[in-house]
């Protein structure tokens, strides 16, 4: 989230699309009803089904699912062509008057520079116009044909309501009021705010959904603003801290990239990942990177890390390839893998194409579950009848299965979905011999460290010289850990202004990011967590509720990322001369002096107003991009077809067959196969969560196993009439790639749609069961889902696909 | 004797009823209408937070005993935790059953192995787990991790063993865990956030 949880209660307009926070996040839903009550602020629900957040809604707007972008470009056509937008917001802080490479095409759904071959996009004229020192050509008047505002005009002027509603089967009068209400937020004191989650990121053009509607809250001022910005509601209570700590293979930890083959040593590293600014006087935040970088490397290396051998970087791992989780379970059905773990993570349940991932993992010669539960993934390989149809003695993986406690068994911090870092405590000792996820892993590392110690072996240098300054060595206490992720000065800091005035001293913990070093007297864990343990504590265990500004913005309880900051982008909360749009609400303000307010200023704060630093410092350029090559499927998001399409073809692209699904996914050989077609699997399937179930976890608890005990599909009376299906009967759901059976939920929620000229049916799948648990045993729902993902970040593709469903 | 209502049930909770003392003369200055004293009157209160969804509700969760080193502490309560800004006291249906997923009877209790080929578990001590897994792992590092590529750039990978994190641990556990496998070379590494 760009804001926080509280602050939905600033609103005026809160679009829910792309998720179902009634359900699924229902205690921080409550700041949408309290917008409602306290501001009468409106709330529209736009989703296949009609959900308990929709019950609540002032407007719903049916959708088929997979046709976000065409909604949402819709909406930025409506802008553009009706004049509805926040005009000095988007001239001052986006990148609408940057002019673009003379070169940049989109024809017949297409980007300029793709290959088809490779599947992807070659970038060179996705660029800026640069004059002589390098900095971005701008026309401050918009009118210039390559300025970013007028091939964003053009580029979405396709995007018609009636095309928009021929393809997302959304009446067009919905579509049109939804519009409406949404364009009247374009008044610099209206806000709007977007609650999303799985439903816009698990598609293959899932980046693109929110980028569509970050476009949109761009139009209409919105980002910075209290009541706005872009809020993803994610999913388990520290999935923000482990996104934050880099568990994946394209980062480490503060989302500082990772190195590949390319980077052949430290220097071109970094100079790869240091930009130069792209427009005068901008902060160009990510300036800083060596800083960031060399005291990770010295808080993982300490005294053994020296400017004589880069830091240690040739001790770190370097990747050739894509290593998300889809890549991972392809390597490994492909044989090239040999152990595996799984530390609170059932993939066999969580990820797509079970079978796929099953017959994967008999691959392994060793894998290792950590888990507080007997997860469905630690028995694999175990027959459950139709559920798990397996052999046992055909399964050569040793498997070995650890038991971890669980939160109320463990100190340690959470990061929530606002960015809020907080501090909890141990409750009690988890059961029989189950240990904390540390200790666990503190165990493995010194048991390997002393077998490389004794033994040698291939590079042991990593694991030898690894710091471990822990008060006792199996066992690192979170606070130790907490402190090495903040940071620390090893020799004395000095402020860059006055060489002979002492900013932190030797020893001390750093008061935030600003004191790192790249000359190795400095080591953080994670810079961006820097200052959450300062001198003065630790700030994630303030438990100080108040909030003199009214707005929910409690300063002073736990501390949130960056630097304690609450709205970032909060800077263009402000016009260009520091004043509050929206004097009611505001945010931060230019005194005269400083910024200063109701929050830590994303802003230097001596930048005066007439310097023009503008508000995205994390851009060179210092503004947002409504243009952002750094997308793989192109810099303006295009409406593409799920993989598994019920149309035969691509509204917007109806005569290029290639344009028909996401140009630049990847799709790996052998699964374009495994694709079902519509003449075979007729009906939309989309997956989603119950209000009384976590995930696979509460099947495995005995309350919420009674209250949803057992595995059910829901579909829409038209669909249920035509196939002769009633509540109750048991139903068989089939994919290209299994089948599932479940009871049968005939519903008025899902309305059947007109779709180019079709009905569209849609069926609706919760994913709770699974063959372990104290539920009654139900079949995995991603036996059914396809093995592809977004073009971007590789989330799969569970929210639209093909099945058929017959009465049993 | 001023005797408030909880010194009253401290004291009842040392070991003498209720009724006996009441008889000696020492009665609470208000009326005692219960039988049975609050039960979480002596538990302890530890501030925790929910698992599930990213709201992260705060919750309070009770424990018998006084977390002294002898006392060996049971849940026995688990609700909202009504300082907690975000929440304020409420719990979800999800959250309000807690209770029954710390005491699930699906919880693991101890080491097990299934070994190549068989159809059970079988326990193994922690001791075991680790040094069987730490031999496999430095097993297939050694015969695997790539130290220079086909150009000679050092590379140092180690891409035969791979690694999903949990979302549910805490900060403090995923870091510890990335510092350690990256140092290992390992580069297949995922979380949950990806899906």
């Amino acid at each position: 989230m760009t804001n926080h949880w509280v602050d939905l209660k600033n609103s005026d307009l809160v679009i829910v699309m792309g998720g179902n926070a009634a359900e699924a996040h229902p205690c921080g839903f409550k700041w949408v009803i309290e917008a409602k009550k306290d501001r009468k602020a409106k709330l529209i629900v736009v989703d296949p089904r009609y959900t308990r957040s929709a019950a609540v809604s002032d407007f719903y707007a049916p959708i088929r699912a997979g046709s976000d972008i065409a909604f949402l470009g819709g909406v930025i056509n409506y802008l553009l062509s009706k004049d509805k937008i926040h005009h000095e917001y988007v001239k001052h802080y986006t990148n609408s008057a940057f002019l673009i490479d003379e070169g940049f095409k989109f024809e017949d759904g297409f980007f300029s520079g793709y290959n088809a071959e490779k599947r992807s996009y070659g970038k060179d004229t996705w660029k800026y116009q640069l004059d002589k020192d390098g900095f971005a050509k701008i026309d401050p008047t918009l009118q210039d044909p390559n300025c970013v505002f007028q091939l964003m005009k053009k580029h979405y002027s396709r995007y018609t309501p009636e095309l928009v509603s021929k393809t997302t089967g959304t009446p067009q009068d919905a579509f049109l009021k939804i519009c409406e209400m949404m364009a009247e937020t374009a008044a610099p004191n209206k806000t709007m705010t977007i609650c999303y989650a799985l439903g816009w990121t698990e598609h293959s053009v899932g980046s693109q959904n929110i980028r569509t509607m970050a476009m949109i809250q761009l139009l209409l001022g919105n980002m910075g603003m209290a009541g706005g910005g872009i809020n993803a509601l994610r999913g388990h209570a520290n999935v923000q801290g482990i996104t934050d700590m880099c568990l994946y293979s394209e980062v480490l930890p503060g989302y500082l990239s990772a190195p590949t083959d390319a980077d052949v040593d430290r220097k071109t590293y970094l100079e790869k990942r240091t930009p130069k600014a792209l427009r005068p006087n901008q902060m160009n935040f990510p300036q800083n990177f060596p800083k960031w970088f060399t005291s990770l490397q010295k808080a993982w290396y300490g005294a053994a890390a020296t400017d004589k051998n880069d830091y240690g970087y040739d001790w770190l791992p370097k990747k050739d390839g894509a290593y998300d989780v889809m890549a991972i379970f392809e390597r490994m059905h492909q044989g090239k893998m040999n152990g595996f773990f799984c530390q609170g993570f059932n993939p066999l349940a969580s990820v797509a194409n079970k079978k796929k991932v099953g017959d994967a993992l008999a691959k392994l010669k060793f894998l290792v579950v950590m888990d507080p539960l007997a997860t469905d993934t630690s028995e694999f390989w175990k027959n459950y009848a139709e559920f798990n149809e397996v052999d046992p003695t055909k399964v050569q993986t040793e498997v070995f299965r650890l038991p971890a406690n669980l939160f109320a068994e463990e100190t340690a911090s959470f990061t929530n979905s606002g960015r809020v870092i907080q501090w909890h405590w141990k409750a009690a000792d988890g059961p029989g011999e189950s240990k904390s996820d540390i200790e666990i892993m503190a165990g493995l590392f010194l048991k390997l460290k002393e077998m490389y110690a004794k033994d040698g072996g291939k590079l042991p240098e990593p694991i030898l010289n690894l710091t471990w300054p822990y008060r006792i060595a199996n066992k690192p206490s979170p606070a130790e850990l907490l402190m090495e992720i903040s940071g620390k000065a090893l020799g004395d800091v000095f402020d860059p202004k006055d060489k002979t005035k002492v900013l932190v001293k030797a020893g001390e913990q750093v008061a935030g990011f600003a004191q790192l070093r790249d000359d190795g007297s400095t080591s953080c864990g994670n810079w961006i967590y820097g200052g959450c343990w300062s001198q003065a504590g630790n700030l994630t265990a303030r438990r100080d509720n108040s909030d003199p500004s009214g707005l929910g913005q409690t300063l002073n309880w736990g501390f949130a990322w960056p630097a304690n900051r609450r709205i970032i982008y909060n800077r263009a909360s402000c016009d260009p001369a520091g004043k509050p749009w929206d004097p009611k609400r505001a945010v931060i303000r230019w005194t005269g002096t400083a910024w200063a307010g109701n929050d830590v200023p994303d802003m230097r704060p001596d930048a005066a107003p007439e310097e023009n630093v503008m508000p995205f410092i994390m851009n060179p350029e210092g503004v947002a991009r409504l243009f952002a090559p750094a997308l793989a499927e192109g810099p303006f998001p295009e409406h593409y077809e799920p993989f598994e399409t019920p149309l035969d073809r691509n509204p917007f692209h109806p005569n290029n067959a290639k344009a028909t699904s996401n140009p630049a996914a990847r799709v790996y050989k052998g699964d374009m196969e495994t694709f079902g077609k519509a003449k075979d699997f007729p009906y939309v399937a989309t997956t989603y969560r119950l209000v009384e179930h976590f995930h696979y976890w509460t099947k495995h608890s005995m309350i919420n196993a009674i209250l949803q005990p057992e595995q059910f599909v829901e579909i829409g009376e038209q669909l249920a009439q035509e196939k002769g299906i009633a509540t109750g009967d048991k139903v068989k759901v089939r994919s290209n790639r299994g089948f599932i059976k479940a009871v049968a939920v005939v519903t008025k929620r899902i309305k059947t749609l007109d779709v180019d000229g079709k009905k569209v049916h849609t069926v609706g799948i919760p994913i709770h069961w699974g063959f372990k648990g104290v539920a009654k045993p139900g079949f995995i729902t991603n036996t059914l889902t396809p093995f592809v993902g977004d073009a971007n970040c590789q989330t799969p593709e569970f929210k639209a696909f093909l099945v058929n469903i017959e009465k049993i | 004797m001023q005797v408030s209502r909880r010194q009253f049930f401290k004291v009842c909770g040392a070991g003498l009823s209720g009724s006996s003392i009441a008889l000696m003369g020492f009665s609470p200055t208000s009326a005692l209408a219960e039988v049975r004293s609050y039960k979480l009157a002596h538990a302890t209160e530890t501030r925790n937070m929910c698992p599930y969804c990213s709201v992260s509700c705060g919750v309070l969760i009770y424990t018998t005993g006084d977390k002294s080193k002898n006392a060996k502490a049971d849940i026995i309560h688990i609700e909202g935790d009504p300082d907690n800004p975000v929440n304020r006291g409420t719990l979800c249906p999800k959250g309000a059953g807690l209770m029954d997923m710390v005491k699930s009877p699906n919880r693991l209790k101890y080491p097990e192995v299934r070994e190549a080929g068989s159809n059970e578990w079988k326990r193994i001590s922690w001791e075991d787990a680790i040094s069987r897994i730490a031999t496999h792992v430095k097993k297939d590092r050694d015969a695997n991790l790539i130290e220079k590529n086909a150009d000679g750039v050092t590379v140092n990978r180690w891409n035969t063993t791979g690694f999903l994190a949990s979302s549910a641990a805490g900060n403090e556990a995923g870091y510890l865990t990335v510092k350690i496998l990256r140092n290992l070379g390992v580069v297949a590494l995922d979380t949950q956030a990806r899906i």
